[in-house]
């Protein structure tokens, strides 16, 4: 199946691109994703573990399986935030997933 | 009330927007473009959005907001685009019946709305280089930002 991919900010600039697409065996995961991204983009290699994926405006983890039409996109750390992506900050919410 | 625009905007209508009889308390916060940061200045600043999932944070912000505060009203709005000196960014604006709910839902939301809502900021600095801001990741700034496609 065919992913296209959103990039932003420094990701964005990395890559050159504001999108990618990719080719992915069905049923794959975003940890699939991860490592076509990087087969793909190497440049996008130092970032990419500090870069949150989300799916259909979701942040997501590696395991989530990636259907075919999902809206997918590389999240760099908002500028706010306090370093290395915090992915769980308030158990209570839908906010982090 | 939820908004990423890229226009100016008024706080000033935004306070008046969540005034009510009910509230004891408005707490409005505005974020600025700052022109100092420790010795570096700043020229300008460019907020850049993905829209669609800023919405969607933004309205999963105020929900959850509203279940731990008693608001009465809370208007959460960003600018994105290009920012002079002084500019106002980012408004959040909360009333509430008592003053420390409101400082204290206030607080919270613009907290965790720049840790969570996909607005990212790049600075233009003075000396005419510009670098994305992202916590945790450290990279020299660009020499040749216009190669980077819109």
């Amino acid at each position: 199946m065919q992913v296209t991919v959103r990039l932003f900010a420094l990701a964005k600039q990395t890559a050159g691109r504001a999108e990618l697409i990719l080719t992915l065996p069905e049923h794959s995961t975003v940890a699939d994703l991860r490592h076509a991204i990087l087969q793909s983009v190497p440049e996008l290699t130092p970032l990419l573990p500090n870069l949150l994926i989300s799916v259909d405006s979701e942040y997501a983890g590696d395991a989530q399986p990636i259907e075919p039409g999902a809206e997918v996109a590389l999240i760099p750390p908002v500028s706010g935030g306090s370093g290395p992506v915090r992915p769980i900050v308030f158990r209570t919410t839908r906010l982090f997933r | 009330m939820i908004e990423i625009t890229e226009g100016p905007i008024d706080h000033n209508a935004l306070t008046e927007r969540v005034r009510s009889h009910q509230a004891g308390a408005v707490c409005s916060f505005l974020g600025t473009v700052r022109e100092m940061t420790g010795d570096r200045r700043t020229a300008s600043l460019d907020y850049e959005a993905y829209p669609a999932m800023a919405l969607k944070k933004l309205e999963e912000l105020e929900a959850e907001a509203r279940q731990r505060w008693p608001i009465l009203e809370v208007a959460l709005v960003h600018r994105v685009g290009h920012l002079d000196l002084g500019e106002i960014s980012v408004v959040v604006a909360v009333s509430c019946p008592h003053r420390h709910q409101a400082f204290d839902a206030c607080r919270w939301l613009i907290d965790t709305l720049k840790e969570v809502v996909p607005i990212w900021k790049k600075e233009v600095w003075a000396d005419g280089r510009e670098e994305w801001v992202h916590p945790g990741l450290t990279t020299p700034a660009s020499d040749h930002p216009r190669d980077t496609p819109s």
